[in-house]
């Protein structure tokens, strides 16, 4: 019955010559899949990761052929579209997630291309018989989207061997088996950790197809990355304040728990806040320049400088 | 004895693309879907046991389908129903019901009449199903 639909759906998807070599527009079909726009977006919005960004495109490359190539009758098997993202905080791993199943939807693979965001505390029970419904639920909700589940090796938990984790691992499993044209899974997290993870559950590892690492920032994309937020949040460095950053960012990645861009990002909130301190602590009148101008000494009074090496909070 | 009832009583049953094309409409209205299932075929039965919990915040009726499955692997050989649920106030009833699964056979209703005084006759619809015990039934 599905066979017969099939058949007879084809023909007018494509194009009306039924046999026989058909040519299609590469070009045609790469812009009409508007998934040309998600991917500069990708390449604007993101600083560096190069390595990402480029397998990206070889992803989307591949689902795009992958799809051509069903709509001609060349049927492969369907791509495996589940992925590893590793990499250290605030590398961009939830943000890139966003993209792909944006991407992931332009391209027809998922239909409603929206992310849900899940850790263990979201899928693993607290009691007998708690596990399977909650993780349920939670695939229930990411279906027809992308389903990404940070820091997923958090889900095993070989030193007690009476764990839920394992529960909520085989129904993941299977869903990511069974329900292949529903759901899409991203598992998250720091690579050894990941590594091992994979090491000790071989079903995810064979399930999953792509694997992508995110290198560290350096000193000048973070830099860059702040200039973009502080553009965006309609902040302006001057020339002395944009140095002391750049010696405030270069101290506080040399400390332990730095978290790429997402302590540059609280990092500006903590000086927006001085300056906002500075400001009504001196009164008067302010101009339009005076509120969106970020002084070198709203920067330099972080503790960062005071005690070069930092105790371990995020200040 | 076919039965009909809910929404879509007048058409032929759904096919499942046809079932995930309405519930995505329900979803588009932000609906909340329960799928039910009985064994009581009697129009005025209105408690129908609840399959899982009913659904909310769900994005893609692919889901739903998952449970309806699930329920039909349950109980393939009662009735099951799909509704969707208008929360919003000033209607908070349901917006939409139709039965997505049926037992093969359905043995249909047999017209009880009773006497009663004055020559005056009481009619009641008896569910040949309902002979037997809840479970036993369409087995």
């Amino acid at each position: 019955m599905s066979d017969v639909r099939a058949v007879s759906a084809t023909p007018p998807a494509t194009s009306p010559a039924p046999a026989g070599p058909v040519a299609v527009d590469l070009s045609a079909a790469y812009h009409g899949s508007n998934i040309e726009h998600v991917l500069e977006e990708l390449e604007g919005e993101l600083v560096g990761l190069a390595p990402v960004k480029r397998r990206i495109r070889e992803i989307a490359a591949l689902l795009l052929i992958a799809r051509l190539r069903e709509e001609q009758g060349l049927t492969t098997e369907k791509p495996t579209l589940h992925m590893s993202f590793t990499g250290r905080p605030g590398t961009g791993k939830t943000t890139v997630a966003l993209q792909m199943a944006k991407i992931l939807q332009q391209l027809g693979y998922v239909r409603k291309g929206h992310l849900v965001v899940a850790t263990r505390d979201d899928l693993v029970g607290q009691y007998v018989g708690h596990t399977a419904p909650k993780t349920k639920e939670v695939i229930k909700r990411a279906m027809g989207g992308v389903l990404f589940i940070d820091e997923a090796y958090y889900l095993y938990r070989p030193e007690n061997e009476r764990d839920y984790g394992q529960e909520a691992i085989e129904m993941l499993l299977q869903s990511m088996e069974n329900q292949r044209d529903d759901l899409v899974v991203i598992l998250a997290g720091y690579k050894e950790r990941m590594d091992t993870f994979f090491q000790s559950n071989p079903g995810f590892h064979s399930r999953v197809g792509h694997h992508i690492d995110f290198p560290d920032y350096s000193l000048d994309e973070l830099m860059a990355i702040a200039d973009l937020m502080v553009r965006r949040q309609h902040y302006a460095f001057d020339q002395p304040s944009r140095a002391a950053f750049g010696e405030y960012v270069a101290l506080r990645m040399r400390q332990p728990h730095f978290a790429n861009a997402r302590s540059v990002r609280n990092a500006l909130d903590r000086i927006k806040l001085r300056q906002a301190n500075r400001l009504i602590a001196r009164g008067g009148i302010v101009s339009r320049e005076d509120l969106a101008r970020i002084d070198a000494a709203d920067v330099r009074a972080s503790r960062v400088f005071a005690t070069g090496t930092d105790d371990t909070t995020d200040e | 004895m076919r039965i009909t009832q809910g929404t879509f009583s007048y058409l032929p049953d759904f096919t499942d693309e046809q079932i995930k094309a309405e519930v995505q409409y329900c979803l588009d209205n932000g609906w909340a879907i329960a799928v039910e299932h009985t064994d009581d075929p009697h129009p005025r039965n209105v408690y129908w046991d609840m399959y899982g919990l009913p659904m909310f915040d769900l994005k893609d009726p692919a889901a739903i389908m998952l449970e309806i499955n699930g329920c039909r692997k349950t109980f393939p050989r009662r009735y099951i129903k799909v509704s969707g649920y208008d929360s919003r106030y000033g209607r908070q009833t349901t917006a939409l019901s139709f039965i997505v699964n049926r037992p093969p056979e359905e043995p249909g209703f047999r017209l009880d009449r009773q006497e009663f005084n004055d020559r005056s006759i009481k009619y009641t619809l008896h569910p040949y199903a309902t002979e037997k015990p809840v479970g036993q039934r369409y087995e």
